[in-house]
């Protein structure tokens, strides 16, 4: 207490950028509170918030890994640079992770890695399920299922997968064994898991958007988004928002707690084809079926960029660092940049010789994408792609057994339920703007609607069951009507007075 | 064409031998750890719930006495060292870790009404009772007293000075007795008919609390052998305890269900009010890190509190345990004991779902970062709703909510009273620090 303060502000420039990565928010003014106990404390706090944000700017220089460049020299282009030129250029290891599984006969694959980025499954259209470990090429299982398969998904790690079968969704091992038909989700098209959340969610042809929680079994909610047959379904990574592309060219933003879009926006003039979301939740790409390819703010829900793809382009990814990768046709372009700044050509380019790309995704925290098309499964080298450090405790792709075990028992201590879902995850802690009367009115309203709707309830029971065993004749039913009959009698007959005796009734 | 891509060769992320621990790398960049806040609330979440399943804060009862426990202290310098006094005139010395008696003898004719250690250098314990005599015990001296003094009415109170061979005694007068001496070397009195306690301040060793029927704390000064203050109060204090790290901070345990904090150089508003009790609050004893005092009432509950707050963070209560007339904070601040009047002492945890025993690190550490957590949400509903749930005795309950609703309606009465009445709006509002002070005498 007795140090003098100093002028903590960093001088250095890159350390400064690199402090407004690690700053969460804007500081609090503390100089302009009255009460000196709270200007203290709030004081102390932005110390160590300060502290914090130094400390792990200074932390950077300890991360070992630097990510991958490709830069063109003199007058080459950089999206004229082939797979097999790059391969002879870069080292053993990056060399390997470029190959191309050839499966002509059983049509066009979808693929996805888990989130480690250690795992591939591939999914054939006609029934082919396969996953392996693509860095050491060991095979975890194959399977033909026989029946159409829309779309596969990895759950939350290498044990459990999902796969959108002709009529329902089914949850399969890693070793192939059936485990699960989810009956409650059928003609599903397409498929997201929500990692932190442990929620699959589901959209078909039938328009509905259902939630499944995976590690309770539950159905969370069923909405229906009224828009038609969907085919575009992606996950915002930063929220946990799903982003539905719809045929008449709008993008909805949902989430399992109002039954209506949160947001809706008229992104194309066409069927929405492709949807891709960047991790840090920003920018949003969108490919339509008229060409275009839509790249959008999604913060202030405003177009950025628009570039074209020659053909109405199938698939989109965007990679940790920002690369944006389409699939259109036979070919996958990558393109460097492309959000604040509108490019003239991609980074790199390939082309798959005859084989329509159905499905692309930017390989976590490895400098590859891999594709799925239609004669099999390739995989490409894109330098400067994936995040070179990863976090061991939020994915490790060097798990052991035993840490993956642990590490599923941690998240599932930290899982997060589907009311949490909202536009701004920074929410939860924050302070409400509610009156403290506003407050205790809605929970007065809230409880007086659900005793209204329970007792409607009720009465609707009531009513539903009489209506029901209205001619079913019980034996109890019978005892009491006789019972009814007896004492009406008995009514009857106290009511009728003894007749007095006249000279008539003689004659009786 | 210059190119480079991410290769990671497995020897830098994959440990050599299975001596070795796992490598383990850490990314802090926030896009790689999304959810934060809702991950941290889940967090917080479980760590309440574990704690309230945790929440076993009985460890064990010292049984032995056959009437009620009266008086209690703990040694200053022995951790698991305490003598118990009861209302039949027995004094026993008990081992807390052991939970039995160590030495015990029939002490008085009437109710021990104080025991207290001696200097601290001596293995000697004092105890005075209702019979007018104040004795001075050895352990190791067998069942008889070393010395005995008579005075002229019924003791109430002992307490010893923490160094010279002084101690004081509350009765009719507060007396400061020498222990060569067979009479008092000081006698104090300042209005009050009878002295309920007297408590000598162990850092600032001169200096002398007493409380007396007359609802009044009086503090003495041996230098000068005179009073220094009085502060009269709307109820009696029944007990005072100082602050063994802030001297010149006392608590008083007070009639009016309230406990409260003065600063000695200021009585004019005590420094801080602890609410909670249903009745009259008993005895009061510091932790000795200063930061938390212990409670017990006649509504046959112990709270704890922090002493920066005016409500209690935890309450103690069982079937069996009948009014606490003592208690006390052990030395090393993680256990409370509570005699009662159904003649046993009851052992407790200070943090009632701590684990007790040497702790890995590794525990320590997330213990620490479950804490702070929980610190920074607990203003959230659901949180608050499970920290705060303690389940009480019904009739404990009851009498809360019924003071609760007197103390609210008067509270409305007078907002509506300073609303529509010119007069009263003119009457200044009296804080709640000040409210149960009258007055303060030097």
């Amino acid at each position: 207490m007795g140090q003098p303060k100093t002028n903590n502000k960093t001088v250095n420039p890159a350390l400064a950028a690199a402090e407004r990565k690690y700053q969460r928010g804007k500081p609090v003014p503390f100089k302009k509170v009255r009460s000196g106990k709270l200007r203290g404390k709030l004081e102390r706090q932005e110390e160590k918030i300060r502290d914090a944000v130094q400390s792990a700017a200074r932390a950077e220089l300890l991360l070992g890994e630097e990510a991958g460049f490709l830069e063109a020299e003199g007058i080459e282009k950089t999206y004229n640079y082939r797979q097999d030129q790059l391969s002879k250029e870069v080292d053993i290891n990056t060399s390997q992770k470029i190959f191309s599984l050839d499966l002509p006969d059983h049509g066009p694959y979808s693929v996805d890695y888990t989130r480690n980025g250690r795992h591939l499954l591939i999914g054939g259209k006609t029934g082919h399920l396969a996953a392996f470990d693509w860095q050491t090429g060991k095979l975890h299982f194959e399977v033909h299922v026989n029946e159409l398969v829309r779309d596969v998904k990895w759950l939350h790690n290498e044990t459990l997968f999902a796969a959108a079968q002709k009529r329902y969704v089914y949850i399969y091992d890693n070793s192939g064994l059936e485990i699960h038909r989810l009956k409650s989700h059928m003609d599903v098209t397409k498929l997201e898991f929500l990692p932190y959340h442990y929620l699959l969610a589901t959209v078909g042809n039938a328009g509905y958007l259902k939630y499944q929680d995976i590690s309770t079994g539950q159905l969370v909610t069923e909405l229906r988004t009224k828009l038609g047959s969907c085919a575009t379904m992606v996950q915002n990574p930063w929220n946990a928002i799903i982003h539905l592309g719809h045929a008449n060219g709008t993008v909805s933003l949902w989430s399992p707690n109002m039954s209506t879009p949160l947001v809706k926006m008229q992104c194309h003039r066409g069927n929405v084809q492709a949807l891709a979301v960047d991790p840090t939740g920003r920018y949003m790409s969108t490919a339509g079926l008229d060409g275009q390819l839509k790249v959008w703010d999604i913060r202030k829900y405003e177009v950025l960029q628009e570039y074209y793809t020659p053909r109405p382009a199938t698939s989109l990814s965007i990679s940790q660092r920002g690369l944006l990768g389409v699939g259109w046709s036979t070919h996958v372009s990558v393109w460097k940049d492309a959000f604040l700044t509108k490019q003239t050509s991609p980074y790199m380019n390939h082309i798959q010789p005859s084989s329509a790309i159905r499905d692309i995704q930017f390989v976590p925290y490895e400098d590859v994408l891999g594709f799925g098309h239609a004669k099999g499964v390739s995989s490409i080298v894109v330098p400067g792609a994936g995040e070179p450090n990863f976090d061991s405790l939020a994915a490790n792709p060097y798990q052991t057994k035993k840490q993956r075990q642990e590490s599923e028992v941690h998240s599932l201590l930290d899982k997060l339920q589907p009311d949490m879902i909202a536009l701004d995850p920074t929410h939860v802690g924050r302070m409400t703007r509610m009156t403290k009367q506003d407050i205790m009115k809605a929970r007065k309203d809230e409880k007086e609607q659900d005793e209204t709707a329970r007792y409607e309830k009720l009465r609707k029971k009531t009513k539903k069951h009489l209506k029901r065993h209205e001619n079913v004749i019980e034996a109890r039913k019978i005892e009491i009507s006789e019972q009814f009959e007896q004492e009406k009698q008995k009514r009857l007959a106290a009511k009728q007075k003894p007749k007095e005796f006249t000279a008539l009734d003689i004659f009786n | 064409m210059k190119v480079k891509a991410l290769s990671r060769s497995s020897n830098d992320y994959v440990r050599e031998r299975s001596q070795d621990l796992h490598k383990v790398q850490r990314n802090l960049n926030p896009t790689i750890h999304p959810f934060e806040q809702g991950r941290e609330y889940v967090r917080a979440l479980n760590t309440v719930k574990l704690e309230r399943m945790f929440a076993k804060p009985f460890v064990g009862a010292l049984n032995g006495h056959i009437d009620g426990v009266y008086s209690m202290a703990k040694h200053p310098t022995r951790l698991a060292s305490m003598i118990s006094g009861s209302g039949d005139g027995e004094i026993r010395v008990w081992d807390i870790s052991d939970q039995r008696t160590t030495w015990s003898a029939n002490a008085h004719n009437g109710i021990v009404q104080g025991v207290c250690a001696g200097a601290t250098d001596t293995s000697r314990f004092l105890s005075c009772s209702q019979d007018k005599t104040v004795k001075i015990w050895d352990t190791n001296s067998g069942s008889d007293p070393i010395h005995t003094y008579v005075g002229k009415y019924a003791f109430m109170s002992l307490s010893h000075h923490r160094k010279d061979p002084l101690f004081a005694t509350a009765g009719n007068s507060v007396d400061v007795w020498d222990e060569s001496r067979s009479e008092p070397i000081h006698e104090f009195e300042w209005g009050a008919d009878s002295y309920q306690s007297v408590k000598f301040n162990q850092v600032e060793t001169n200096i002398l609390a007493s409380t007396g029927t007359d609802r009044t704390i009086v503090l003495y000064d041996l230098r000068t052998s005179q009073p220094i203050s009085k502060v009269v109060m709307a109820m009696r204090t029944n007990a005072i305890a100082w602050n063994p790290i802030e001297a010149f901070t006392f608590a008083a345990a007070n009639e009016d269900h309230n406990t409260y904090l003065f600063d000695m150089r200021n009585m004019e508003s005590a420094h801080n009010v602890f609410k909670d009790h249903v009745s009259a609050v008993m005895d009061v004893d510091f932790a000795p890190t200063g930061q938390e005092i212990v409670t017990g009432s006649y509504d046959r509950t112990l709270r704890l509190y922090n002493i920066n707050q005016g409500h209690s963070r935890d309450v103690y209560h069982t079937k069996r345990m009948q009014r606490i007339f003592s208690v006390q904070f052990s030395m090393d601040s993680k256990f409370v004991l509570s005699g009662s009047d159904d003649g046993n002492i009851r052992l407790w945890k200070a943090n009632a779902s701590e684990k007790l025993g040497v702790k890995d690190w590794r525990e320590r550490h997330h213990l620490a970062y479950a804490a702070s957590l929980k610190e920074r949400f607990k203003h959230m509903d659901e949180i608050r709703k499970i920290d705060r749930h303690r389940p009480l005795p019904g009739d404990v309950r009851r009498a809360d909510r019924m003071k609760k609703t007197i103390l609210s309606s008067e509270k409305r009465k007078d907002e509506n009273r300073r609303k529509h009445s010119k007069k009263y709006a003119e009457e200044k509002r009296i804080p709640e620090r000040k409210k149960a002070i009258i007055g303060v005498a030097k």
